[in-house]
């Protein structure tokens, strides 16, 4: 098992590298010189110049990028040319904000999508499967920017009940919270229906019912086990697009976070902001997806034996 | 006796109609993907007749300031936005926008992703390999950030959104068609191909293409869904489409100021992304269904 893990790690690594280098490459080609933003439009040529050479931007593109990454490991993501600090500091203070969303969200989808697909399979064909699909459908199509529009006028405009915008309190991260989940958690019912709709009919579950163990029984200790793999997988995926769609739902609330950051950086042309935020995004979604592959094998035991009789992870 | 006559009525049919005609058969009967169907049909004619049905310098594009935030009525169905615009017009131009978007830049996807998830497919080994790892690293961005890095870069036009959605599809369809191409790589007709003295470009186009047309069907329904609603975001994000031409998600954020007396600015454009995705789901999870032989 250890070996899988420090597999997976040195396998994040060029990923990770590919990556970064994708990222630096495509932002590289963003138009507008960066000395000229940074010192602004009464800048003098010689100015220019001189910042140039001590940012190391009349260097070829791959020499800048290696000091970039060398940079990196060692912390730094460069100076914002908005806010003329560190890159690292903005970055990281937004963090938590949107890894508190995320992982809030992500509780609420789980929390309502995993009874909701396990009822919705046991009941297969009943008024109550085809509404809570009928639901997922509607939530898988959602966008989640309207979504959000949707709460803010009904929950917060009409009723007051919470605030439209900003991170004070626990109440603040209601809203954003159940946009950003509602999407998920449909995606996340449906596969968790599907999945305990096959493992129902297993065999083993009908050898559990002839043995006399009670249907609900069978169902809790039995069925939901296996049938939650498949949801774990589907949960993994969810966490990537939840940190893809944190960029619209933190737009929509104005959370703090590092996708609204990453908008602002956009708009105000702050290349390395938007750099520091995609790099912290990838690798956050990379680590996400080795713990998802690692609880694979912690759940299924036919997956842990493989590791374990050296056989192919995949 | 009696079935054993309906088996062979039913290989008959298969075999005088074709594939398509069986999975159209098994579409028809599945009422969730008519609907789909329907609606998508609806659109089509909708991004059709748009500029039959309202000019787009004069209704669509033109600032009418006095008739500015009028709810709806006879006159204006869906009510007018805050420059006076007639929201029915431009919603029907933007399904062109939001669909023509979408529809471009997934067939790009489609050409681009099934070219490399052939090409590692059929050849294996280091192209294999080279590729793959090529599309992990797109795969370890998520979609909508590797949308919004490529417009930042390129700068916010309707040729760099479909460039950028493009980029971030790419591979979802290469993973798609390389599955598809593995299962069918070794079968018999690819090798009775080659013995004949066929190229490799040619078995490719000719032979293992079609064979895997099934899953390439159902990602594509699929993929114009997630595409509109990216494009939607990212104009919402002020990234995509710019004002004053019509698109879903642009007048979504247009009208986000004026939620609180408005709302029916937002109401009418989200209702249509909502549709259209959700018409796009039914018919592509149909089409999976009708396509899957497990489930004939």
């Amino acid at each position: 098992m250890w070996k899988f893990i420090l597999k997976r790690l040195v396998m994040m690594i060029p990923v990770l590298i590919g990556v970064t280098l994708l990222v630096y490459m495509i932002l590289h080609f963003a138009p507008g010189d960066p000395a000229k933003v940074i010192l602004g439009e009464q800048a003098t040529p010689e100015q220019i110049e001189e910042l140039r050479e001590q940012l190391g931007l009349n260097d070829p593109v791959l020499v800048q990028y290696a000091n970039y990454i060398i940079n990196l490991v060692q912390g730094d993501m460069g100076m914002s040319y908005k806010t003329k600090g560190p890159v690292s500091d903005e970055v990281f203070n937004r963090f938590p904000n949107t890894m508190k969303l995320t992982a809030c969200a992500m509780l609420l989808a789980v929390a309502a999508a995993v009874p909701l697909g396990v009822v919705a399979a046991v009941r297969q064909n009943t008024l109550f499967d085809s509404v809570s699909m009928i639901v997922a459908l509607v939530g898988v199509s959602m966008p989640i920017f309207w979504l959000g529009l949707l709460l803010i006028l009904f929950f917060s405009l009409r009723l007051g009940w919470f605030p439209s915008s900003g991170s004070e309190g626990w109440k603040s991260i209601v809203l954003p919270a159940v946009a950003l989940g509602f999407n998920h958690m449909a995606s996340i019912a449906r596969t968790t229906r599907s999945s305990m709709l096959e493992t129902i009919r297993a065999d083993y579950i009908r050898t559990v019912r002839a043995k006399g163990v009670a249907y609900s029984k069978a169902i809790t200790k039995h069925a939901l086990k296996n049938a939650l793999i498949p949801t774990i997988t589907v949960i993994g995926l969810q966490i990537g697009f939840m940190l893809g769609g944190s960029v619209l739902t933190e737009t929509v609330f104005a959370w703090p976070g590092v996708g609204r950051l990453m908008v602002d950086s956009i708009n105000g042309r702050d290349i390395p902001m938007v750099m520091g935020c995609m790099i912290l995004v990838c690798a956050t979604f990379s680590f996400v997806n080795l713990i998802v592959d690692l609880l694979y094998a912690a759940v299924d035991p036919r997956i842990k034996s493989q590791y374990k009789s050296g056989g192919k992870s995949k | 006796m009696s079935k054993g006559n309906n088996n062979a009525n039913a290989a008959t049919s298969t075999k005088k109609h074709g594939q398509m005609y069986d999975v159209w058969r098994h579409l028809k009967r599945n009422k969730g993907a008519m609907l789909g169907l329907a609606i998508v049909v609806l659109l089509i004619l909708m991004v059709t007749f748009a500029g039959v049905l309202y000019d787009y310098e004069e209704v669509v594009i033109k600032q009418d300031i006095a008739n500015r935030l009028q709810s709806p009525s006879g006159a204006h169905p869906f009510g007018t936005d805050e420059m006076g615009r007639d929201i029915m017009a431009r919603i029907f131009h933007g399904a062109r926008m939001s669909l023509g978007i979408s529809v471009v830049a997934v067939c790009f996807s489609l050409v681009v992703g099934g070219i490399l998830g052939a090409s590692a497919g059929f050849f294996g080994g280091k192209v294999d390999m080279i590729i793959m790892r090529c599309m992990d690293i797109l795969l370890a961005i998520p979609n909508i950030l590797l949308a919004i890095t490529i417009v930042a870069a390129l700068g916010a036009s309707n040729f760099n959104l479909i460039i950028a959605l493009t980029i971030s599809s790419v591979p979802g369809f290469s993973r798609i068609v390389r599955g598809a191409v593995l299962t069918v790589r070794d079968s018999e007709y690819i090798e009775a191909a080659r013995a004949i003295g066929a190229k490799n470009g040619r078995i490719i186009l000719s032979h293992v293409i079609p064979n895997c047309m099934g899953p390439i069907l159902v990602q594509t329904t699929l993929n114009v869904g997630g595409t509109i609603l990216s494009t939607a975001g990212l104009s919402f994000l002020g990234l995509g489409v710019q004002a004053p031409r019509p698109e879903w998600g642009a007048m979504l954020s247009g009208g986000r100021t004026y939620i609180r007396d408005y709302s029916y600015i937002t109401m009418f454009p989200g209702c249509m992304i909502m549709i259209t995705i959700l018409s796009l789901n039914l018919l592509g999870d149909g089409l999976r269904d009708a396509l899957d032989p497990r489930l004939k």
